[in-house]
């Protein structure tokens, strides 16, 4: 394929590796890849089990179905089941467990919960559809919200008035300032999260070296992007350096999107804090509809239970997303927990770090040998 | 199958809330670093290993949990009951075969053999065709309808001969299109050398069902010589799959019309009773076919690695996919490995025999592509490997549910 096999190239990639080798030696290094994209580029393509022993990857809060905490899922679910009711979503949210089941199960009992690509799919939906109310469930970060955010200034224009949003978009620096906080953190350095950098640019993540000591790459989702962004890393440790570099600069700009920053901020204000599953609650962390757009927020126009569910005590989670832990350190990892009847957030969507590493992960760096892929043995 | 080997452990996969034990874990919550509580299976605690760890302890405890036959938790049907991964096999097990329990069902292929009183074996095999748009290009459900069947019994080795056709058709269902629709069956049945010989005809109200259901069952007989089985297959042996991947599934997916996608990707749609033949008198000692409809090439490997009990390595440059094809997957966020596939089979041949397994495929119209995409390895056993293009590696695993397009 063109434009992306380019990065995926076997050959680059060994030269690059060499480096990381050369530069890595003789210490043990701990990145923590922030984007959930960038945890499944890792295993979808064996990344970890290429990288020397001296760097390790931990596997960070964005994957933005992950962090849904239980009520709002449950909150989704009981505005699902109204009657009248049309309920889309991005297909990974449908298996979500709240505390009451997911979406997927909704549907089974007869809500008309639709899988959308797009929010203006769901609101095409709402225009076939005068007779019923349409609701989309909003989730994911800076990357996704100015889809959602021209979609309800749509909905406006048109004066579609059976259309509206059930709003869980969140923000990327306040998670990362939550685990920066952390006291049993350990790490050395970041990749950047390269689809919410398109958006806000490289600008708000400078805190991240000038007030933590810790170097960040924003970084692209291919393989090659992926290993270059660890070797700039080690090249600053390496130069005593510690900066906020773009290695995605083929789709980010320093100061992101201009046009979409102002519709996000034309649409949306901040919460006074969110609930992060896994996290807990973190202040100033998401987003939620002006007042002046509040005839296409779902929250006031129906009545949502907004009843808090704790996390599982079981679950670890909040540990793996601080990369205290491994995935497989977790005590009900594999068994009670697995991607058929997920626990914790990270078991939850392929992007989570724990469900990642069960359907990639296991046992693969023993098998290393490849294919002899050659015919029948010719005698020579 | 390994039913019963893990009965004891059958009980009480329940979700549990709190930080008590699990059933099945250690009771400790505490990660002891002691040698493992749980009696591991003959022959994998020994394994030798270098560097065994905490880590692959805890996989290994992993691997014993995950052979279990899936449970089923549902109380109402839900999509993934129907879409031929973990939670399909739950749904099979706990309803179906415990009801009608006997050792031909018990094999759970795609079809049954049954050996008449003159010693003569035939394959019979059924399957129900719902897709959704009826028409898409280079195909209707009505051809899927014969050559689904078809298929199913040329993976048995069949020489496919017989069938039947059971319409459901929803009041005010134009006869026009059913003509059309049948047109294609006709057209296919012809194609594959198959008669349709018997059927039935029901009509619901408007709304009980879609248009038109098409059920099919076929015949087929199997030659003297022709034996095939999953737990023949040995370490060493290839694996072959006979041409294109994804084809069938991402047409469908872009004639839905619902993604805003463009592309000219036909179905694969194809009878493989001939092809079949050819390949089964090029590589006589030809272990297991099977054709990768639902689930795709990983959820068929999977099945196999599993019913052997041998691990399956592939090499992802080997992987016959369209360019095109691939591009629409990584738009969707699918992985072409588990897209449905409707003229195509996967099979494993011991290596002497695959370069006159391949010589016979690429010969024949349907298998022109065809490609060695991997081998039958001893090690892991039940687990498919991926070895990346990139040059690292992944499991391939069983498919929860349906697949579902990432968000980002």
């Amino acid at each position: 394929m063109k434009f992306v096999d380019e990065y995926r190239d076997p050959a680059a990639a060994r030269q690059i590796l060499s480096h990381i080798t050369d530069l890595a030696e003789g210490h043990h290094y701990k990145f923590m890849e922030v984007c959930g994209g960038h945890t499944h580029t890792i295993y979808k393509h064996g990344i970890e089990n290429v990288l020397p022993e001296t760097v390790e990857l931990v596997h960070g809060p964005g994957c933005p179905v992950c962090v849904i905490p239980m009520g709002r899922v449950d909150d989704a679910i009981a505005v699902a089941e109204t009657p009248g009711v049309i309920f889309t979503s991005f297909g990974d949210m449908m298996r979500v467990p709240g505390g009451n089941g997911n979406l997927l199960e909704a549907k089974a009992r007869g809500a008309d919960v639709r899988m959308v690509y797009s929010p203006l799919d769901a609101l095409r939906i709402a225009i076939a559809n005068p007779d019923k109310q349409v609701v989309f469930f909003a989730v994911g970060f800076e990357t996704t919200a100015p889809s959602t955010a021209v979609t309800v200034l749509k909905a406006m224009q048109k004066g579609v008035t059976n259309f509206s949003l059930f709003c869980n978009h969140v923000t990327i620096v306040p998670p990362l300032k939550a685990i920066l906080e952390s006291p049993d953190l350990r790490l050395d350095g970041f990749l950047g999260p390269g689809h919410v950098s398109t958006v806000i640019g490289n600008r708000p993540y400078r805190f991240v070296p000038q007030k933590y000591g810790l170097p960040l790459v924003t970084a692209g989702f291919e393989p090659l992007d992926i290993l270059q962004a660890i070797l700039m890393l080690l090249r600053q440790i390496d130069e005593g350096r510690c900066e906020v570099e773009n290695q995605y600069t083929r789709a980010v700009p320093e100061h992101g999107n201009p046009k979409a920053l102002e519709i996000l901020n034309q649409v949306f204000e901040l919460r006074p804090h969110f609930e992060w599953r896994g996290l807990g609650f973190i202040s100033q962390s998401a987003l939620k509809l002006r007042e002046e757009f509040a005839p296409w927020d779902a929250e006031l126009r129906f009545s949502v239970p907004g009843v808090r569910v704790a996390d599982p005590k079981a679950c670890q989670c909040g540990e793996v997303l601080k990369g205290v832990i491994k995935p497989w350190e977790c005590k009900v990892f594999g068994t009670a927990c697995t991607p058929e009847t997920p626990i914790g957030t990270c078991m939850v969507s392929s992007e989570g770090a724990c469900a990642a590493y069960y359907n990639y992960g296991r046992f693969t760096k023993h098998q290393t040998v490849p294919v002899e892929l050659t015919r029948t043995p010719q005698p020579a | 199958m390994t039913r019963g080997d893990h009965s004891d452990e059958d009980e009480g996969l329940e979700r549990s809330g709190s930080g008590d034990a699990q059933p099945g874990l250690p009771a400790s919550p505490e990660r002891s670093e002691g040698p493992s509580r749980e009696p591991l299976e003959a022959g994998q605690a020994e394994r030798p290993r270098g560097d065994y760890s905490h880590e692959d302890e805890v996989l290994e405890r992993i691997e014993a949990w995950r052979r279990r036959r899936p449970k089923l938790k549902d109380e109402f049907i839900n999509s993934a009951h129907g879409a031929g991964g973990k939670a399909s096999a739950a749904l099979i097990d706990a309803v179906f075969l415990e009801a009608f329990r006997n050792k031909t069902l018990e094999s759970m292929s795609d079809g049954a053999v049954l050996e008449l009183p003159s010693g003569e074996r035939v394959a019979f095999s059924t399957d129900g065709f719902v897709v959704k748009p009826r028409r898409f290009p280079g195909g209707s459900v009505g051809d899927l309808a014969v050559n689904g069947t078809v298929n199913d019994l040329a993976m048995m080795g069949a020489v496919p001969q017989w069938m039947s056709a059971g319409f459901i058709i929803e009041d005010g269902f134009s006869i026009t299109e059913l003509r059309d629709l049948v047109a294609d069956m006709a057209a296919a049945a012809l194609k594959a050398g198959v008669q349709i010989v018997t059927g039935d005809t029901k009509v619901v109200n408007k709304g009980a069902c879609d248009g038109v259901y098409i059920t099919t069952a076929g015949v087929g007989v199997i030659p003297a010589h022709v034996h095939l089985d999953a737990k023949s297959v040995r370490p060493g042996d290839k694996v072959i799959v006979s041409g294109k991947i994804g084809d069938h599934g991402v047409a469908v997916l872009i004639a839905r019309g619902d993604l805003a996608l463009e592309a000219d990707i036909p179905t694969d749609s194809a009878p493989l009773g001939e092809l079949v033949e050819h390949l089964l008198a090029a590589a006589p000692n030809t272990r297991f076919l099977r054709d990768p409809t639902r689930g795709g090439v990983a959820t068929v490997l999977n099945e196999l690695a599993r019913e052997a009990e041998v691990g399956v390595v592939m090499q992802e440059s080997a992987l016959p996919i369209r360019n095109i094809v691939n591009g629409a997957c990584e738009i969707l966020g699918i992985d072409p490995l588990y897209v449905a596939n409707e003229g195509k089979l996967v099979a494993v041949v011991p290596a002497e025999e695959v370069d006159a397994a391949l010589a016979a495929m690429q010969a024949h119209p349907f298998g022109v592509d065809a490609a060695v995409i991997g081998e039958i390895r001893e090690d892991p056993p039940g687990i498919v490997i991926l070895n990346t293009g990139f040059g690292g590696n992944r499991i391939v695993d069983m498919l929860v549910g349906d697949p579902l397009p990432r968000i980002c």
